[in-house]
């Protein structure tokens, strides 16, 4: 079998590299998607009250979005480029599906940078107040638009659908770009992403703010900015939770064992509690009787309701999924396994006939690998335990997200009602805790993302192609070599990034 | 020559442009951080340690299909030579 030949190391390493790559890159992106919505928020309200206060707000916000975008920049070609070096069979078996989103983005990225970009940053006192303000609108909703299209491709690797399997080329091809544009898997990533982006790009407003309160500078500039990145925090929370609300459905229905794994939820059950606060049990394996937490406080129901909008509903467990459960429906892993291999033997022997011109054999091949092709990443696994992701990473990361997307509303109604009333300034600890809410709202950003992607695991492509199978037959230390690049790259990025960031914070909106 | 005397738009633009970049504070540290990156990026990531893997190794798709129908079935998985 190909899985007793793999290089496992460098498959990890691999994946640590893309992991690496993809969390600096999210680092940018985020607080892109989020700021620039607040900018055109202040500025709109510079152009409808004429208030230049305003304007100094604006263009204050606007240099450190310009900071956050201008070191950001590019680093998302990485991930491209280690797409074609350490990921060579995956690059091309989805070449034809993400070839049009990511050239879509690309256009369109490149469109709104080199015009509307130049007009926001260049163009004040020089085109009329209405057209800056639509650049920068423009920059606001291009910037969220561009980002659709990545998440439209991440969305298809979750649930791939819209294309069909070209047994002559190894590539999945795009039947209907519709279909994988309005996957119920792509839209929630879109609206969960960009709205918890607007969270933390709120968080970074309201946490810059306390600190110029906290030192006792800037005060106009800092309440109305907390003002109106409290309302918007507040506004996005609400989505975040909505949306956060329909990325669990749509697990429950295309990625069971992800929703499983988050809630370290081992044995199924109707009327399934959510663990609120929970400790993993480390000692526990699919396959025993031990308790799958050392701790945990769970709310009845909650998850059965979350998962299926039925609060006593059965909610699959982890060992359901393994091995089957008859009683509720639930083909266990071993049997995928079976079909998976049939799958594989089938294009092996649809691949041997056609290089021999066996006609017959071929068209026998093809009606043998369509019957299993659904289950063809289930050909490579070597056993059921294989399609488990690593439950405690997915667990604690889904549960930090949470309580912090519980917590940052409580924070913003806060921040808002002070700042109402006008005694804002004198709640130092509220202050203090929104310059820290500014790391925990990157935290919970990352967070969601460990979630959706260590949560797929093992999967590159869900059920068709794991990432022992997507990765190039590359060694472990070719990857080792660019992973310890990379990290000295973003560690010196990241770095000037908080200096410079720090440099324009501490001249304030004075220079303006 | 000063953007108020450029009469043609695409004069304007260019004045629009290069003001703008003249203008700029911390715009000029900002440029040359993304040069160097961009340069790091293609001139050298790109070129010495991120090579297409299948483009660099086969020269039609035919070729790179075939490879890849190989990696899936297995059949000639251990005759591959490994890369560094």
């Amino acid at each position: 079998m190909l899985v007793d030949n793999i290089d496992l190391a460098m498959v990890n390493w691999a994946r640590a590299q893309f992991a690496l790559t993809a969390m600096f890159h999210w680092v940018f992106v985020p607080l892109t998607l989020g700021l620039s919505f607040l900018v055109a928020f202040f500025e709109s309200l510079y152009v409808r009250t004429g208030n230049p206060e305003w304007k100094r707000i604006t263009r204050f916000w606007m240099s450190l979005f310009g900071i956050n975008f201008a070191i950001g920049v590019a680093t998302g070609i990485i991930l491209e480029f280690e797409f074609g070096t350490n990921w060579s069979n995956y690059s091309w078996m989805v070449g034809d599906i993400f070839g049009a989103p990511l050239a879509v983005e690309g256009i369109f990225a490149f469109f709104i940078e080199a015009t509307f970009f130049a007009v926001m940053f260049f163009g004040w006192d020089r085109v009329s107040k209405g057209f800056h303000l639509l650049s920068t609108w423009l920059v606001a909703i291009g910037s969220n638009l561009s980002a659709l299209w990545i998440l439209v491709a991440n969305g298809w690797m979750q649930y791939p659908v819209g294309m069909a399997f070209n047994p002559d080329k190894a590539r999945f091809e795009m039947q209907s770009f519709w279909e994988v544009l309005f996957s119920p898997v792509a839209v929630s990533k879109f609206t969960h992403a960009t709205t918890s982006s607007f969270q933390l790009a709120a968080l970074f407003v309201v946490g810059v703010s306390s600190w110029f309160l906290l030192t006792g500078r800037h005060h106009t500039l800092a309440k109305r900015s907390i003002l109106v990145a409290s309302v918007f925090g507040l506004l996005s929370s609400g989505f975040v939770a909505f949306t956060g609300d329909e990325a669990a459905f749509t697990d429950a229905r295309v990625q069971p064992m992800k929703l499983a794994a988050f809630e370290g939820l081992y044995q199924g059950e109707r009327g399934a509690g959510l663990t609120a606060i929970g400790i993993l049990n480390p000692a526990k394996a699919p396959a025993d009787d031990q308790d799958p937490f050392l701790v945990a406080v769970k709310v009845p129901g909650l998850l059965s309701l979350l998962a299926n909008r039925e609060p006593g509903s059965f909610v699959p467990g982890i060992r359901d999924l393994i091995y089957g459960n008859p009683a509720e429906g639930i083909v266990g892993i071993d049997q995928k396994i079976g079909r998976g291999r049939q799958a594989v033997s089938a294009l092996a022997a649809y691949t041997a006939a056609t290089a021999a011109g066996e006609a017959a054999g071929r068209a026998a091949a093809l009606t043998a690998f369509q019957q299993h092709q659904d289950f063809f990443g289930y050909g490579f696994l070597a056993s059921p335990e294989q399609a488990v992701p690593p439950v405690a990473l997915t667990f604690y990361a889904f549960h930090v997200m949470v309580a912090l997307g519980a917590f940052f509303p409580v924070l913003f109604l806060l921040f808002l009602v002070w700042t109402m009333k006008d005694t804002i300034a004198g709640k130092h600890w509220l202050l203090r805790l929104g310059v820290i809410s500014i790391f925990l709202g990157y935290l919970a950003s990352q967070a969601g993302w460990i979630v959706a992607e260590v949560g797929r695991q093992p999967w590159a492509i869900q059920n068709l192609l794991p990432v022992t199978v997507a990765r190039s037959n590359l060694t472990a230390g070719a990857v080792q070599t660019t992973f310890f690049l990379f990290l000295a790259l973003f560690g010196l990025l990241f770095l000037a990034e908080i200096r410079i960031m720090l440099r324009r914070i501490a001249q304030g909106p004075a220079s303006f | 020559m000063p953007a108020a005397t450029i009469t043609t738009l695409p004069g304007r633009i260019f004045a629009f442009y290069r003001d703008g970049f003249a203008a700029m504070q911390q715009g000029r540290t900002l440029w040359a951080i993304i040069a160097v990156k961009l340069f790091f990026i293609f001139a050298i990531l790109r070129v010495f340690f991120f090579p297409d893997l299948l483009a660099a190794r086969f020269a039609t798709d035919q070729e790179r299909a075939a490879y890849v129908l190989e990696e899936l079935t297995g059949a000639q998985a251990l005759i591959h030579p490994v890369h560094d």
